[in-house]
């Protein structure tokens, strides 16, 4: 049943918006900015999205406040809420809408003020009750456990998770629109202020603002848009936990699965995938899918990123807009991967153009590792 | 008619683990279907779906899985543990390593459990364990 998805949606229209600090704006300001960003880049009006979809930290029913915003009267809302992966779910959830006639065009869309806001409704998530009393940081010290915990069984190092973070860089220098644009070496990792054992600030992506927005339509009109069409080949999602306490291994995220589900619907290996876009909100992120997702054995993630190897001219292009480590991260990230495959798989991507990708991979991250979504996009040539 | 027999009774999961901590008790539901504990707390047991749940008192022994300091300046109190400890009886909770400092504590380390009480409401904490068990 599952392959009737394949291929039956496409991406037509892509729009940022506020990435960096956008100044005295709301999180709906900058959604309505990427949204119309991407209807312009699609060629099509407000008047024709009648599928939303999104989810908010800000927004109790953000399908709701993001509908009377733009001031559009969908018929058919998804908000379904699992973290920074939301949007890269909503692929999933979009081409069933779509698939089943219950919308026609679909928009996903993010917006956050997380930087400018400075503080205000800082909190992202509800008090973990049986976690408070020990007052952990939320949410590094989730991930400082598993870091922790990889290092205790494989023997990955500080050093190699130093790596993740310089070669996200060195993708962010290549990215005129890339945030943190400064040289950054194995040794500034190390030497940057620790946190939460064993992650240093400079382990910890940024707090930016931005939004992003996706158009995606049904595959038999995707020719009519003035962009070359990027087809939805599979999503697969998983959670297996929401708390740190309840992940079954520490070492091993659900992207297990959803990475399976993902090239099973797509019919499609990790041989097969030309870039790489993962959610790096902390540089074990990076090692962790890159072995849930089979680009390496579990344990050997850290060897697999030593020396540049996932940099510009290593042997896998991961993280191309410089990630959430160097580029956007505004408290969710999932719709800035989904935009960065799709831009790549377009081409035009200038200095950090990926030689000529007819797949990517996109793998969302929601919660502490709790939800994992993956996502394969292809160009025509793998339809 | 839909079943609504009362599969528990008397108060909650979460208010009988508090009420056990208070009286100085370190107390976890174990399923008597498939024997296993868990925690947190719950009316039904997350491994069987029973809901046949005993009270049992637990050894207190356990082992440190995963370990972080927080760092803190000195003038905000300075660093503190917050740590994951599966416990002998198999669950895992969070908890934090006190009585050493916090970057001395290993992965691996055995841990025995006491509850503290400096705060309103009491709550686990673990020392390491330094005698044979």
């Amino acid at each position: 049943m599952s392959n009737n998805l394949r291929g039956s949606s496409a991406i037509v229209g892509v729009g940022l918006a506020g990435c960096g600090e956008a100044h005295g704006r709301m999180p709906l300001d900058i959604l309505a900015e990427a949204t119309h960003n991407a209807l312009d880049d699609a060629g099509l009006k407000l008047s024709d999205v009648d599928g939303l979809f999104t989810g908010s930290s800000y927004h109790f029913m953000p399908t709701l406040s993001t509908a009377e915003y733009l001031g559009i009267k969908p018929r058919f809302s998804d908000g379904s809420m699992v973290g920074g992966s939301s949007f890269v779910a909503h692929t999933l959830n979009a081409a069933m809408a779509i698939k089943t006639g219950q919308c026609d065009v679909a928009l996903i869309c993010y917006g956050s003020n997380q930087r400018t806001a400075g503080g205000k409704l800082a909190t992202m998530s509800e008090q973990q009750i049986y976690e408070a009393p020990y007052k952990p940081r939320y949410p590094i010290s989730s991930y400082a456990l598993a870091a922790a915990r990889h290092m205790h069984q494989y023997g990955t190092t500080r050093e190699q998770l130093a790596d993740v973070a310089v070669a996200a860089r060195q993708w962010a220098q290549l990215n005129p629109a890339a945030f943190a644009q400064d040289d950054l070496t194995r040794q500034d990792v190390l030497n940057s202020r620790m946190i939460s054992d064993p992650l240093s600030l400079l382990d910890c992506c940024l707090v930016t603002d931005g939004g992003g927005a996706v158009i995606m339509v049904s595959s038999e009109r995707a020719k009519d848009f003035p962009n070359k069409p990027v087809y939805l080949l599979g999503t697969g999602t998983a959670h297996w936990h929401r708390q740190i306490t309840q992940m079954p291994d520490l070492t091993v995220t659900a992207a297990l699965d959803a990475g399976k589900r993902a090239f099973e619907m797509a019919k499609l290996t990790k041989d097969d995938v030309d870039v790489v876009e993962l959610y790096d909100a902390f540089t074990i992120n990076t090692i962790l899918f890159l072995e849930d997702l089979g680009f390496c054995a579990k344990g050997e993630g850290g060897a697999f990123v030593e020396n540049g190897n996932i940099a510009p001219g290593g042997s896998l292009p991961v993280n191309t807009n410089g990630g959430g480590l160097s580029c956007v991260h505004p408290g969710m990230y999932g719709i800035f991967i989904l935009i960065e495959a799709i831009q790549q798989l377009r081409g035009g991507c200038g200095a950090r153009q990926v030689d000529n990708p007819e797949v990517a991979l996109v793998n969302g991250n929601g919660g502490v590792l709790s939800s994992q979504v993956t996502t394969i996009l292809g160009t025509e040539a793998v339809l | 008619m839909p079943s609504n027999s009362h599969r528990f009774s008397g108060v909650g999961p979460d208010q009988t683990y508090r009420d056990y901590l208070s009286n100085q008790q370190f107390l976890l539901p174990q399923c008597q279907s498939c024997n296993e504990f868990h925690f947190f707390p719950r009316v039904v047991c997350p491994h069987c779906g029973g809901f046949d749940l005993e009270w049992k008192a637990l050894s207190g022994l356990g082992e440190v899985h995963s370990t972080t300091t927080i760092r803190r300046k000195p003038e905000r109190g300075g660093n503190y543990n917050v740590c994951l400890v599966t416990l002998d009886e198999g669950p895992r909770l969070m908890s934090r390593i006190e009585g050493t400092d916090s970057l001395t504590v290993n992965i691996g380390d055995r841990v025995k459990a006491h509850i503290n009480n400096e705060s309103d409401e009491a709550f686990v904490v673990f020392n390491l364990l330094t005698e044979a068990p």
